[in-house]
């Protein structure tokens, strides 16, 4: 549930990135506060693990500028993947906006995508939301991978495992290089923008 | 629930209840957030430049698990949690089931006297919630 400030004109947007664990969820993130730095006003927050795994998320806020002299403050989140972790995930999940789901094309990854996916169906629906009605964006991660020699999944055979009911927008891309990482944030927006202002009306 | 909406006239009566008090009592920050991690109104004395969007999704994190933890042994909730530091400290309050209160100051104050502060603007700011979301 997104947060509107009548009097300071603020709209508070919650987008979270989902996904199995090591799929990139945190390196869109990184990418997206690297590339966007002048619309960053603060540090992104990760709370980690000594071995670099996000134990439970990371945060980075992100100004859009104004719609209809709204002030738009999007709040990147993302969960921990790591199947231990799906309290936290849940947790995180709370009041979101918009999700990214983040799939790992790597051939090895292919059950584990389809699982990280149902328990984000869930998950939702332990908040009352239905993975077919939030604003959502698929993303297939590590496509430059194929480039290295590594067996990656067709972008097809991903598509019909995870978007073949779905059917929402989603994107090939390589978070590491940072291929598709704006294009997948700026659908996630403003599917999630429109989602609001049609509650709203 | 229509909390994901407040009036102008519901802020200002909020901020009003933050300034008159914790802010004069001579808290630094307050802020209310949302379980999600939403700020409602954030009021500071005018000399901390906390990052509050950050604080907030952090408190809600922070709190959401120790509401888990009380669940596994077996309360309802935990109401209200301190933070102790050498130069600051940082007490949070739940107002209802979505909203926390969430306070930030020094060494001149005391907790006990902090705490009868909270308890009784929790209170006023519960009033004027309920008004128009009751």
């Amino acid at each position: 549930m997104s947060f509107i400030n009548l009097k300071d004109k603020v709209v508070q947007v919650k987008i979270v990135y989902y996904g199995p664990g090591r799929c990139g969820k945190t390196t869109n993130l990184e990418y997206v506060n690297r590339k966007f730095r002048n619309q960053i006003q603060s540090e992104m927050v990760s709370l980690k693990t000594h071995g670099d795994r996000t134990l439970f998320f990371d945060f980075l806020p992100f100004d859009m500028g104004k719609i209809k002299g709204y002030d738009i403050k999007i709040q990147l989140y993302t969960v921990p993947g790591q199947v231990k972790y799906n309290a936290t995930r849940k947790l995180v999940l709370k009041g979101v906006d918009g999700v990214v789901f983040v799939a790992d094309a790597m051939e090895k990854q292919r059950e584990k995508n389809i699982r990280s996916l149902n328990q984000l169906h869930e998950n939702l629906q332990a908040y009352k939301e239905s993975i077919f009605k939030i604003p959502l964006v698929i993303q297939y991660n590590k496509v430059d991978l194929k480039e290295h020699g590594v067996p990656i999944l067709p972008t097809e055979l991903l598509r019909k495992d995870l978007n073949s009911r779905l059917k929402v927008p989603d994107f090939e891309a390589s978070a590491i290089t940072g291929y598709n990482v704006a294009a997948t944030l700026k659908k996630i927006i403003s599917s999630t923008v429109v989602s609001i202002q049609k509650k709203l009306l | 629930m229509n909390y994901g909406i407040v009036s102008q006239e519901q802020l200002e009566q909020i901020d009003t209840i933050l300034s008159e008090k914790l802010i004069k009592l001579g808290v630094d920050c307050v802020i209310i957030i949302d379980m999600a991690g939403n700020i409602i109104t954030a009021k500071d004395n005018g000399e901390s430049k906390y990052d509050v969007y950050s604080f907030a999704a952090l408190a809600a994190g922070n709190f959401a698990t120790v509401d888990a933890m009380a669940k596994l042994v077996g309360e309802a909730e935990f109401s209200l949690l301190f933070h102790k530091g050498q130069e600051s400290n940082i007490h949070f309050s739940k107002i209802d089931d979505e909203l926390l209160l969430i306070s930030m100051f020094g060494t001149e104050i005391s907790l006990g006297f902090l705490r009868l502060n909270v308890v009784e603007a929790i209170e006023q700011i519960r009033v004027v919630w309920g008004a128009n979301n009751g």
